[in-house]
């Protein structure tokens, strides 16, 4: 994908950070004119993505979670969500709606996923155990007729 | 942020805000503390104030189902809007819980 415009953030692994994901995420949205719809679909995709980083990439323990973000000249977003945390053993099954690895007094029920494919139109996943994950949330965005956005220079 | 009040043998708890991981951290305590001290029957959750949910609000209101059906109480779900609705309807959610309108 070719984008206009590119933003990278590297912030620590702590659960106020997330409210600060969506934002920030949301604010570099704003020049391709979402619908609120549409906002709030990325929103809901990165906190869980960001989520999932800090609660199991990290085990709520210190690291840095890195957000890349991108779009095209027709609407097409991507954000990618980074930690390199303890990864993923197999991606297929943790897929699953239902399946968690979380116990005790974590309460998590195993959507996380299932909610970032529903609210977005692509949902890649790459891990290593070991060495971390990515998370690659693909949004079109609709663009109004006459809102074709310039080419980078 | 979380207001509560007792309407006979039901509790209902009314939340606001983001309800994310961090949220559902902060008021799982105290909505325990709640449950414990007025010790309903029922509890409700009004979500009518709730501006954005994730699945982690999807975990704390479980939570709270498996800990009113050990005390031989239920849990309702009410006012949420379309996107919560879904993200709840997805959990399986109203399998359990019951939704009001
Ligand atoms: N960044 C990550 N690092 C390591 N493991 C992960 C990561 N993201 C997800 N996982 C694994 O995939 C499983 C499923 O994730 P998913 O978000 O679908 O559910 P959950 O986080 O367990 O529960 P919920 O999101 O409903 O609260 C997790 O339980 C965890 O084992
Ligand atoms: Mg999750």
């Amino acid at each position: 994908m070719t984008f206009v415009n590119e933003m990278r953030l590297d912030f620590d692994a702590l659960p106020e950070n997330e409210a600060f994901a969506r934002l920030a995420v949301s604010g570099f949205m704003l020049p391709l004119d979402p619908t609120m719809e549409e906002l709030a679909d990325v929103k809901t995709a990165v906190s869980e993505a960001v989520t999932n980083a800090i609660v199991h990439g990290y085990s709520g323990g210190p690291g840095t979670v890195r957000l890349c973000a991108g779009y095209s000249r027709n609407g097409d977003f991507q954000v990618d969500v980074i930690d390199h945390g303890r990864g993923i053993e197999d991606i297929r099954q943790a897929m699953q709606p239902f399946f968690t690895t979380a116990s005790g007094p974590e309460e998590r029920t195993g959507m996380g996923f299932t909610v970032m494919e529903s609210f977005m139109d692509d949902v890649d996943v790459r891990s290593k155990p070991g060495q971390g994950t990515t998370v690659r949330l693909t949004k079109r965005i609709r663009l109004r007729e006459d809102q074709m956005l310039p080419r980078r220079a | 942020m979380l207001l509560y009040e007792k309407k006979r043998d039901a509790l209902i708890v009314r939340l606001t805000g983001e309800l994310d991981h961090r949220a559902a951290e902060s008021i799982r305590d105290e909505l325990d503390g709640l449950i414990a001290g007025t010790n309903p029957r029922r509890l409700v959750f009004d979500l009518s104030g709730l501006q954005f949910m994730d699945s982690s609000g999807v975990g704390l209101i479980i939570g709270r189902y498996k800990r009113m059906k050990r005390r031989g109480g239920s849990v309702a779900v009410s006012k949420c809007d379309a996107r919560i609705d879904k993200v709840l309807r997805m959990s399986g959610l109203y399998q359990i819980v019951e939704r009001l309108a």
